[in-house]
């Protein structure tokens, strides 16, 4: 396995996202939900009632607001795994490449690479300036910084980048079975489901988004990670794609 | 160059390649000839290590197909230009080619010699920093020869190169085939287009799932035994049917004054035809014989096959 020559892959892939619109859309609309929307509902919500954030309830709805992060970085590399793999298969452009002396790991990490860098990128640019803008807002209340702290650091650099391997591999799983992005983003959305539910999970206490917590999810997503992992490389190969894919 | 044994391929219960034995020479334009689904699609694709053989053998050069390490050499030898172009849409011309020039470790001077060299042979250099995607059927065409010819491999794979292209654009991919052969670049054609294959291969293979001839077009054209003569009266009337009616002649069909029929050796059995027309009162105004084309071989081998 070169690394530069999954990298070369990634580069010829940045530089057609650089023309493709709703790739731009797909990658920055979360960090700025997350960045903009959240702060925007507690300044707003703390001027139209004082009581309803307290000291003892902003920790948990910051935390709470805080797994959209994940959320986000589930979501965000399905429309570029999808157009970087469908949008081949439209082109019929991966004949000629596995036609070259690349390797099926080089091209399917260079695929990979190509979704997971902007979407890391989008989501840490977009936490930076959530936590700034949160705690622009809650510091009059809680009278310290809530952000950074560990719980988030724990979140931003473990869970996030597994729940984004994660919406990689299924999506190259996915796009092996259809013919089309839009498909592709339809089938992809299964992948919010247990996020979601890890959500919804915690508003009404099943589990907590605390250090422990997180570190248990993450250890769940990774063994699920490892799973997507052997059938997204089975996937992808040159005879299965040649002769199988649709 | 290329050596195949035995080489099979199968899909399930259907044998799309059946035990194919052929051997292509280096430097030499070779045409695979064969009906939709014959399998020359699959034969180029176990070629350039895309998918593996069933059964068989088959070499590049030194190298052995279905050897995973070959496998890689393989492909830094060769050069593909697939049946769908294949073009990264949202990418300049420009771009498509340095991509590929820079998967097989060309240098940054040999990449831009290259690329300039191959888009202005093609007459696409004033396009380079134009979107592949607005390019028309014939522009993409020549770009994918150039993509596959970036590197400088020595054998060139080409899969049905001037289907779908009009004939301007046909005959522009034809010439730069030609000028390829004149550099005696291994070249190994998929093609329907019989006049194309003749004009332009040194030999060619007829496949239908079996390998049913190769040859140069000329030792193809000789294996069709029976020539078609052609002969021109000045009136053909009852007495000359009748009389060329008891010589049991071939397919002997009439049009207007114009006899047709096929022999074995014209230059044998003509004068004998000729004799029964005049005997029986009749001009004869010309004679001609018509060799079996390419066409004749191909439809006939195809049609036996099926």
């Amino acid at each position: 396995m070169r690394l530069s020559k999954a990298w070369l892959v990634a580069s010829r892939d940045f530089k057609i996202f650089r023309r493709q619109k709703n790739i731009w859309y797909s990658i920055i609309i979360f960090p700025i939900i997350i960045s903009v929307l959240f702060p925007t509902i507690l300044e707003y919500a703390g001027q139209r009632n004082a009581g309803l954030l307290t000291t003892a309830n902003l920790p948990n709805l910051l935390n709470s607001f805080s797994f959209f992060i994940v959320i986000g970085a589930a979501y965000t590399p399905l429309g570029i795994a999808s157009y970087s793999i469908v949008g081949e298969k439209v082109e019929k452009s991966l004949e000629p490449l596995l036609a070259t002396p690349l390797t099926d790991g080089e091209i399917l990490l260079g695929k990979a690479i190509a979704a997971v860098l902007p979407t890391l990128v989008a989501m840490y640019a977009g936490a930076t300036v959530f936590m700034v803008g949160v705690d622009a807002v809650t510091f009059g209340k809680l009278g310290y910084n809530y952000f950074p702290n560990w719980t988030f650091g724990v979140l931003l650099l473990i869970l996030v980048p597994i729940a984004v391997a994660m919406s990689v591999l299924y999506s190259v799983i996915v796009s092996s079975r259809v013919n089309d992005v839009r498909s592709a983003n339809g089938a992809g959305i299964l992948i919010f489901l247990p996020f979601l539910a890890i959500y919804f999970a915690s508003e009404i206490r099943i589990i907590s988004l605390d250090i422990t917590g997180i570190l248990i999810i993450s250890g769940i997503i990774f063994a699920i990670d490892i799973a997507l992992y052997f059938v997204g490389t089975a996937a992808f190969q040159r005879e299965e794609i040649l002769t199988k894919w649709k | 160059m290329i050596d195949t044994e035995n080489l099979t391929r199968k899909f399930g219960s259907l044998t799309a390649v059946d035990d194919l034995t052929m051997h292509v020479n280096d430097g030499e334009v070779f045409g695979f000839l064969g009906p939709n689904g014959a399998g020359k699609t699959t034969t180029v694709r176990m070629l350039c290590c895309l998918i593996s053989k069933t059964s068989g053998n088959a070499r590049i050069g030194d190298y052995e197909i279905g050897n995973e390490k070959d496998s890689l050499k393989i492909r830094k030898i060769i050069g593909l230009v697939p049946d769908n172009v294949g073009l990264t849409e949202n990418l300049t011309a420009y771009d498509n080619l340095d991509f590929y020039a820079r998967i097989y470790d060309c240098t940054e001077a040999q990449r831009k010699e290259n690329i300039k060299s191959f888009l202005d042979m093609l007459g696409l250099w004033d396009k380079r920093n134009v979107l592949a995607g607005t390019f028309s059927k014939g522009m993409k065409q020549k770009l994918a020869i150039a993509r596959a010819l970036i590197h400088e491999p020595e054998i060139l794979f080409m899969d049905e190169p001037t289907a779908s292209l009009d004939p301007e654009s046909a005959k522009t991919v034809r010439d730069f085939i030609l000028e390829l052969k004149k550099e005696k670049k291994t070249i190994f054609l998929n093609t329907h287009n019989l006049d194309e294959a003749q004009r332009i291969c040194d030999r060619i293979a007829i496949l239908n799932t079996k390998l049913r001839a190769m040859g140069t077009p000329e030792e193809l054209e000789e294996e069709v035994r029976g020539r078609r003569t052609v002969i021109v009266l000045e009136q053909l009337n009852d007495k000359i049917m009748g009389a060329l009616k008891k010589l049991s002649l071939r397919n002997l069909t009439y049009d207007g004054d114009k006899i047709t029929f096929d022999v074995a050796e014209p230059d044998r059995e003509n004068w004998v035809v000729v004799n029964a027309i005049v005997s029986a009162g009749g001009h004869v105004k010309a004679v001609n014989v018509v060799g079996s084309t390419l066409e004749d071989v191909y439809l006939k081998l195809v049609r036996e096959s099926a």
